[in-house]
């Protein structure tokens, strides 16, 4: 898997150099500033990008604006960016082209390494993975509206882990409960957020992700 | 009908207004500012008696300050709101202390006041014909003096007595002029009043440097307060928490690699809790950085960083920016805080089903209001939030208003005097 970091820390840049290739990746580009994000992506067209959302020169947001660039350009192109805090918007920010292939996750998730390095590949592969934080947040900021309060604290549970990006098994897994359970409480999770129910993986992320940034048209978007 | 309405609008309602001004100035003027003036002489005269003005004449002049801090209420119906002049009292000037007598003698807006009891009382007494006049003329246009001549025998304006029929017509026209003449006039005359009060009774240039010495000394202190504490709070999490986890990770790592050689499975243990405590001091860091200084506001300016906010609120928040540029950071970031603050109460407090947020820039000044369609019943008086979010503001000379009438809806108004930098073009962001 040939992989384009950006992160301006060198200790950082090693660090994830080192682990993805200790995992069988080829990093075959790395920089360290905003601006050589785009060319350097353009240029290595890499299975998948690793950004850091704050870059030299303006230290701002300049990673997730050459994330969002960069699939401009290059639809679909597999983007899994690291941050030291998580916001919703940037979530919803890189979400909004529905094509997958996106991951957005606190840098400290790199301790996990195999965990990690499972979050770079499943966004590779066009896949989304949210970090539980933004999902929790998430859940945290639509409670007290609606159908979101008829799940049962157990599928709240699943709708989160769902939410993050893990695949029924990984969910099943997590819970300690046999798939065929973990499929019930999805389809429980869909009637009662009345969604349509959907077998791919990632469309499935996607509209729960969807659902969850309030994008049903059943929160008001214009000022009073 | 609407030549009616529109008479109704331009003449009779703003006549009728100015007439009711120009009573009550003269009611007040003729009522109070001759006694007071004579009283204020008496009291100085009586110094070297017995020292009974020693202790009269700071009661005479605080019946003086009210009927002057009344008519500087007034000043508002000129659009113009005159400010307090006198200088703050020392501690323990209580009546009849000689620390109290300095303290009034040695206040020049004392002496203004004085100088303008006499011709406030000319002025105010002036002003009675705005009430009269108007009154006399609705006499003769209603046709009084006609009926009463028909009667009794009567006179009206110039005629006195009505001598014939022609002489009681008369009375139509003039009253008619009368009325006209003193609804036009009033309003200058009621006008001349205010501009004499204008002239005596502002503070002056020094008085009111020295008022805003005493804000600026007491919003300092606040501010200086506020940090430290805030300063002694960051300190306390940082060596309770993070500092104290690091130290206990580095410890962890230390017994891990005395380890290596003999017990890997421990080692692999020590590590799984070594990385364990390193996320939570991350955690810890992270909340404490959001505290200090949020990175979204860092990233992408107020706009972005309230957007941000309003999404983190379990109910819709609508968000209306008009921000050409960006405010300087300390301003930034306390519009930022009191935007928070201000959605923490929404979502905790008011049961509103949805709120807004609205941004913009004026006359040198950022305006932020934050409304909800709740309970309302927010009370800034009441401490907490909301007292320390005008707190925080004053600090920059902003202001808060709280409109918040029992059932609702709650609208905070904020105002921040600030200049914006040159434009800068945000980045796109969805709706709130």
């Amino acid at each position: 898997m040939r992989v384009v970091i950006a992160e301006d820390l060198a200790l950082l840049r090693d660090g994830l150099t080192r682990i993805l290739e200790a995992f069988g990746c080829q990093v075959v580009g790395a920089v360290d500033n905003g601006p050589s994000v785009l060319p350097a992506l353009i240029a290595h067209r890499p299975d998948v990008a690793v950004l850091d959302v704050r870059l030299p020169p303006t230290f701002t947001d300049e990673g997730l604006q050459a994330a969002i660039r960069a699939r401009a350009e290059i639809p679909g192109l597999p983007i899994l960016v690291l941050s030291q805090h998580v916001e919703q918007l940037y979530a919803r920010e890189l979400l909004s082209d529905r094509l997958g292939g996106v991951g957005y996750l606190l840098k400290d998730r790199v301790s996990h390494v195999d965990q990690f390095v499972d979050a770079v590949r499943r966004v590779a592969a066009g896949g989304t993975v949210m970090d539980p934080e933004v999902v929790a947040q998430l859940l945290a900021s639509r409670s007290g509206a609606g159908p979101l309060d008829e799940l049962t604290p157990r599928e709240r549970e699943v709708l989160g882990l769902m939410a993050e990006g893990r695949s029924n098994a990984a969910v099943a897994a997590r819970l300690f409960v046999t798939e065929k359970a973990v499929n019930k409480h999805i389809n429980n999770i869909f009637s009662k957020l009345r969604m349509p129910p959907s077998t791919d993986d990632n469309r499935r992320v996607l509209a729960v992700l969807a659902y969850l940034h309030g994008e049903d048209g059943r929160r008001p978007r214009t000022p009073a | 009908m609407d030549g009616v309405r529109g008479l109704l609008r331009t003449w009779i309602r703003p006549g009728a207004v100015t007439a009711a001004q120009g009573l009550l100035i003269a009611l007040l003027s003729l009522t109070t500012h001759v006694a007071l003036f004579v009283l204020s002489l008496v009291s100085l005269v009586l110094i070297p008696a017995f020292g009974v003005g020693f202790a009269l004449f700071p009661v005479v002049t605080a019946l003086v300050r009210l009927c002057a801090g009344l008519h500087r209420r007034l000043a508002r119906w000129g659009g113009v709101e005159l400010a307090t002049p006198y200088l703050p009292a020392p501690a323990g000037a209580q009546f009849g202390t000689w620390r109290r007598f300095r303290w009034v003698v040695s206040d020049p807006a004392t002496w203004r006041d004085l100088s303008w009891l006499l011709p406030g009382a000319v002025t105010g007494a002036v002003c009675l014909a705005a009430f009269v006049l108007p009154l006399y003329g609705l006499e003769g246009v209603l046709g009084v003096p006609l009926v009463l001549h028909l009667t009794v025998g009567f006179g009206y304006g110039p005629f006195w007595p009505i001598d014939n029929l022609l002489e009681a017509l008369l009375c139509f026209p003039l009253g008619a002029l009368f009325l006209v003449g003193g609804l036009a006039a009033g309003r200058w005359l009621v006008w001349l009043h205010l501009a004499f009060a204008r002239f005596f009774l502002p503070p002056t240039r020094s008085a009111e440097l020295a008022l805003r010495v005493r804000q600026l000394t007491v919003t300092r202190a606040e501010t200086v307060d506020a940090q430290a504490a805030e300063l002694r709070r960051i300190e306390r999490d940082l060596h309770d928490g993070a500092q104290a986890r690091i130290v206990a990770l580095s410890m962890s790592i230390g017994l891990a690699e005395q380890l290596l050689a003999d017990d890997p499975e421990a080692v692999r243990r020590l590590l799984a809790e070594a990385r364990e405590t390193s996320g939570q001091a991350l955690a810890e860091l992270r909340g404490l950085v959001r505290g200090i200084h949020p990175p979204v506001l860092a990233e992408r300016g107020l706009a972005g960083a309230v957007r941000a906010l309003a999404l983190a609120v379990p109910l819709p928040v609508a968000v209306a920016v008009d921000l050409p540029g960006r405010p300087a950071a300390p301003v930034e970031s306390a519009a930022y805080f009191a935007v928070a603050e201000g959605l923490a109460n929404v979502s905790k407090h008011s049961g509103a089903t949805r709120a807004w947020v609205e941004l913009g820039h004026a006359d040198g000044r950022l305006t932020i209001v934050v409304g909800d369609d709740g309970r309302g019943g927010a009370d800034p008086a009441a401490g907490g939030g909301l007292a320390g979010m005008g707190r925080r503001l004053a600090a920059f000379d902003g202001t808060m208003v709280v409109t918040s009438p029992a059932g609702g809806p709650t609208v905070i108004s904020m105002e921040l005097p600030c200049e914006l930098s040159s434009p800068r073009i945000s980045p796109s962001s969805g709706t709130g």
